[in-house]
């Protein structure tokens, strides 16, 4: 009935939504789509490093994007530039440089688009072991820092006043976003991993009232974004990332209507 | 036991500058527990950057600055909250520090706005807001509060009555506190010790001794003065070194 690679992907997919869910709520507190933006397009530097030495792409991805994350902040401690600017600039720079070293390394066959938009058919075990070996660290180390960066989100100050460490949860923070990128590039695609992160957590939004209920929503949003995502790749042979990505839209879409009643109800 | 146990944080000659402009030079003081500083001074004196060098915010300061204690409670003067985080009140005071449900709701109910605790914080008035900073700041019982305008807001018969739970907290917990006011009326009815600031300490000493200061008369003008030596009288007890309270 379901083929192989079509398990390995359900398998992989949730265990992805599982993490984009929390962290993806804080990409909205703080602001920081286009900081994910930047790091996923960095991604595809790692990418090519990992073809060329012929390294796991996870571990690859996550270096390059990791290194990409302590660039920026140092750019932003030197240059006087803005820091949207600085991130256009990480962002479009990596990903020029790295189809640049693609189109060197002609003697590599590169599936481009499934670079960019995932590719189900590409999920192996191995990918599933880092997926659901990475991701439940990622969730761990984001319980552990929970209160200081929530803190911090809210308010800065008062984090600090109060003894939180805001700069150090900030950090970490961005070591869990190069992370999660690293592991759910395969799948979604590293033009639309952004979009996994922020699109659940928004739909979440529209419909919870506190930020432990953001969070279980933006779970539950990211869940049902695989499911119905790979059902959708698997029946019309579309690529596996936008297709997850659209399944997510239409939830955002259906939680709208949620937000127009409750106007209704408050007027 | 010596008063040095009692000290929270200390100050010595804490200087702070952004881009080659002294925001403050050269201040000195020290909060104890059970007491009230209260820094005083016109618009652009120092007072929320003194606060904010006390409390660890600003770390590359010259001079020293000497903290004994984690515990603390902050209420900014200008808070910046993204009101798009779905954020209820009882999110909020459980922001630094989990607590009991007992202990939100003792300080909701103390600043008078329990009713508010399932609200969105976005909801709420500029004063219900300001009540709900204070409640947060004293829910987890802190050694030191650090009160930055605390009352900006409050409707009058509010601010007389959390004044007065201000100084109740103060006592109770015995804790220090240090308050920036701009209300020298309401105010000074409740401190200990007063640093009049202006870029740096200009004078300091109990109410009274500050009002009859030269340097304050010139600061504030003559009226100032008279207003603060009027509430001096409302002193009905002093506190001793061990953060005790004695009644006149």
């Amino acid at each position: 009935m379901l083929e192989d690679f079509f398990i390995r992907a359900l398998i992989a997919g949730l265990g992805i939504a599982i993490v984009t869910g929390p962290l993806g709520c804080f990409v909205i507190w703080r602001r920081l789509s286009y900081f994910g933006d930047t790091l996923a397009h960095s991604a595809l530097l790692g990418v090519t490093l990992a073809y060329t030495l012929e390294f796991n792409i996870a571990i690859s991805v996550f270096i390059i994007s990791s290194l990409i994350a302590l660039i920026l902040i140092d750019l932003q401690k030197r240059t006087n530039l803005p820091g949207d600017a600085l991130l256009g600039l990480l962002a479009h720079s990596s990903l020029a440089v790295g189809l640049v070293v693609i189109g060197f390394l002609t003697f590599i066959r590169f599936d481009i688009m499934g670079l960019l938009f995932g590719d189900i058919l590409a999920v192996t075990i191995e990918d599933i072991f880092i997926i659901w070996t990475g991701g439940p660290l990622i969730l761990i180390i984001l319980k552990l820092i929970w209160k200081s960066l929530f803190a911090s989100t809210v308010n800065y100050e008062l984090a600090e006043a109060e003894g939180l460490n805001p700069d150090r949860a900030k950090a970490i923070f961005t070591i869990l976003m190069a992370g999660i990128i690293a592991i759910s590039i395969k799948m979604v695609g590293l033009l639309l991993i952004t979009g996994m992160l922020i699109i659940p957590a928004a739909m979440a939004r529209n419909i919870s009232s506190s930020p432990q209920m953001m969070v279980i929503y933006s779970v539950i949003g990211g869940l049902l974004s695989v499911i119905l995502g790979l059902l959708t790749s698997l029946e019309f042979n579309t690529a596996s990332g936008p297709s997850i990505i659209a399944a997510a839209l239409f939830l955002f879409v259906l939680s709208l209507l949620k937000i127009k009643q409750s106007i209704k109800l408050k007027n | 036991m010596n008063s040095n146990q009692n000290i929270l944080v200390k100050l010595k000659q804490a200087s702070f500058r952004i881009n080659n402009k002294w925001l403050v030079k050269d201040v000195s003081l020290q909060i104890e527990k059970g007491r009230i500083v209260t820094l005083i001074g016109p618009n652009g004196s120092g007072k929320s950057t003194t606060a904010k060098i006390a409390l660890g915010i600003y770390k590359k300061i010259d001079g020293k600055v000497e903290k004994y204690t984690n515990k603390v409670g902050y209420v900014p003067q200008k808070i910046s909250i993204d009101w798009t985080l779905p954020l209820r009140v009882r999110d909020f005071i459980i922001l630094t520090e989990n607590l009991k449900e007992e202990a939100i709701n003792d300080a909701l109910s103390l600043t008078g706005v329990i009713h508010l605790k399932d609200k969105n914080l976005g909801d709420l008035s500029g004063g219900e807001f300001q009540r709900v900073l204070l409640a947060r700041a004293i829910s987890k019982k802190p050694e030191l509060l650090v009160l930055d305008e605390p009352v900006q807001g409050v409707d009058f018969t509010g601010e007389i009555a959390l004044y007065e739970l201000i100084k109740k907290i103060s006592d109770e917990l015995n804790c220090g506190i240090l308050l920036i006011s701009h209300d020298l009326h309401t105010v000074m009815s409740a401190t200990d010790h007063v640093v009049c600031l202006n870029g740096h300490v200009c004078c300091s000493g109990s109410p009274l001794e500050v009002a009859k200061n030269n340097k304050y008369k010139a600061l504030f003008g003559e009226q100032a003065s008279q207003i603060l030596s009027r509430y001096e009288h409302r002193h009905d007890h002093i506190h001793t070194n061990e953060g005790k309270i004695k009644k006149n």
